[in-house]
């Protein structure tokens, strides 16, 4: 069997006297389409700001690429190759959206040696791909809240990621665009990058993923395939619970 | 093409600068007009060394007037200790300002927004509460200085003042720029927009914003040292005066953060001001201008003079097409 790209052994974490991961371990493979499904509140977010170094875990241990990265601050694991979306847009206000790319660009791709011209022009191939192209010269800062989703997207893919995680980047489409960013991310599955995709809207988790992991109060509750978690009493228990 | 006619346009524009303050110093009679000038030169340098952590990187620092206070008495102890000449003072100043950058930088860059804040105006009190107890250095009461013979070709040090200042300013205004343009500036204000998603976009935020404080660090510190020559006097309570806090933030927002003409324009529109207002009114006066100034913009125009004629300019082109 080949080797794990993302290694999530044991990983906590506690707000205060409350448990939000509570020893969580999973190993994602390399090209892996991957669900994580959860009611709200179950820690997903949480694992993925443990995952992307935007909070330290408390207990446990995070490989990537066969190397330990559980202590490395949250740029340089951009820079090995995991790049995410946030579930509520951050998106670099004062900048066009063109230049939001370029950041990432810039600083996640280490000795890329791209003139600004190439540079632009990977800008250009990714807001293509995303349905942003003709908003490349629009500040972020006008942007509409689905567009503004997209552009995390796109911001995440210009990092050259190996591993995407998407926290909710469909959250508030409409059907037609579920499908259109559902299949930018089958794209971008196809081309190599392995993806972590987070999602409440279940027919697409079920569409996209090939393993499904449901969170419930910060532990893993059921993994499997699609059909197996869907079937899961613990699962429905969870989503019908509360 | 556009890149390097501007280049060519900024230095043209800065050499000019300075020689205007050189053919000054050699025609004007005037003292006076000098003794304000660097004033005025002087806030300059300090507004855009302020400009290029609060404005570029949206890090409100308090304390310049720490930064200026120990580029005071770098100067003061290095012409007692062993009578060293201005340049020398100026470039010390700078490194200590650099390394001081550095060292606040690590213990207080962690902290956001306000907090940070609050730790900055700490540091001016610890600065200046050190160098009060410092007896070398004149303590509380302060220490008299004596002026070298003047060089060649200035016949008043006042004037060599003046235009070492131009010179400061095209240096800092030269850095800012080029700060602005460069990929730094392009992190940096990822950095003031968002934070978080900008560490996990790869900007290494602690480093660019230890780089960035350690330039501002210098140059307020250089800043700092030609004044011991210029007073011909060094105290505490006036090295560390919180006015040069207050006046180099006020200045940077009244000008506009975006840009590196913006802390310029500010520095020279409110230190003119007060320099006009000293002499026909008192420096009490001051204070109230700048708050008034300050409020003025905030409310009316928040993003300064740059922000105003970036909307006149759009305005002109709507009424004309
Ligand atoms: N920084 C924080 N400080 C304190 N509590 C937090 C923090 N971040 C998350 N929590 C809490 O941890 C729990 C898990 O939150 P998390 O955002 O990971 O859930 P989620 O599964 O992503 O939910 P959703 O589906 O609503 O996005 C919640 O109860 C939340 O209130
Ligand atoms: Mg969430």
């Amino acid at each position: 069997m080949s080797q794990a790209l993302l290694q999530v052994d044991g990983v906590s974490k506690r707000f205060g006297g409350f448990t939000a991961l509570d020893g969580v371990s999973v190993d994602i493979r390399p090209g892996e389409r991957f669900g994580l499904i959860g009611p709200n509140g179950s820690g997903k977010t949480t694992l993925i700001n443990c995952i992307s170094g935007v909070l330290s875990s408390d207990l446990g241990a995070i490989r990537f690429d066969g190397q330990d990265i559980t202590r490395l601050p949250a740029y340089k694991r951009t820079r090995r190759g995991i790049a995410r979306s946030f579930q509520v847009p951050r998106p670099f206000r004062s900048m066009t959206v063109l230049e939001n790319l370029l950041v990432a660009i810039d600083f996640a791709v280490i000795g890329h040696g791209l003139s600004t011209r190439q540079a632009d022009a990977e800008v250009y191939a990714i807001l293509d791909k995303i349905g942003l192209a003709d908003k490349a010269h629009v500040s972020s800062s006008q942007l509409s809240q689905v567009e503004l989703r997209k552009m995390e997207l796109a911001r995440a893919m210009a990092a050259r990621p190996k591993l995407l995680i998407s926290d909710e980047a469909m959250a508030g489409l409409a059907g037609a665009e579920v499908d259109e960013v559902l299949d930018v991310l089958l794209k971008l599955n196809a081309e190599g990058i392995t993806v972590i995709m987070i999602e409440h809207i279940m027919q697409a988790v079920m569409r996209f993923s090939e393993r499904v992991m449901c969170l419930d109060a910060g532990r893993v509750i059921c993994e499997g395939t699609p059909q197996q978690v869907m079937a899961d009493k613990r699962v429905q228990e969870a989503y019908l619970g509360t | 093409m556009g890149g390097v006619g501007r280049h060519l346009g900024f230095w043209i524009g800065a050499a000019a600068f300075v020689a205007l303050a050189f053919a000054m110093a050699l025609t004007v009679r005037n003292e006076y007009a000098f003794f304000a000038g660097f004033v005025v030169l002087q806030f300059i340098v300090l507004a855009t060394a302020w400009n290029i952590l609060g404005g570029y990187a949206g890090y409100v620092n308090f304390g310049t007037s720490a930064f200026f206070g120990i580029g005071v008495y770098t100067a003061v102890f290095l012409l007692k200790a062993v009578a060293a000449p201005l340049w020398i003072q100026i470039g010390v100043a700078a490194l200590v300002g650099a390394a001081l950058g550095l060292g606040v930088g690590l213990l207080t860059l962690r902290l956001r927004g306000i907090f940070f804040s609050i730790a900055t105006v700490a540091i001016t009190i610890i600065a200046e509460t050190l160098i009060t107890n410092w007896k070398f250095v004149g303590g509380a009461t302060g220490v008299q200085l004596l002026r070298p013979p003047v060089t060649e070709p200035f016949d008043s040090y006042i004037k060599m003042l003046f235009v070492i200042a131009a010179v400061m300013v095209v240096i800092a205004v030269a850095l800012a720029r080029y700060v602005q343009n460069s990929g730094l500036g392009r992190g940096l204000r990822a950095i003031r927009d968002d934070e978080i998603a900008a560490e996990c976009s790869g900007v290494p935020t602690l480093n660019l914003k230890l780089v960035a404080c350690a330039l501002s660090g210098a140059l307020m510190c250089a800043a700092g040292a030609p004044s011991a020559m210029y007073l011909q006097f060094a105290d505490p309570v006036s090295a560390f005066n919180l006015n040069y806090s207050v006046s180099a933030l006020a200045m940077s927002l009244i000008g506009g953060t975006s840009h590196w003409i913006g802390p310029v324009l500010g520095a020279i529109l409110l230190a003119t001001t007060q320099q006009l207002l000293t002499v026909t009114i008192s420096s009490e006066v001051n204070v109230l201008v700048l708050g008034v100034m300050l409020v003025l913009f905030v409310v009316a125009a928040p993003e300064g003079i740059i922000g105003l004629a970036r909307r006149l300019w759009r305005w002109a082109r709507r009424r004309t097409s």
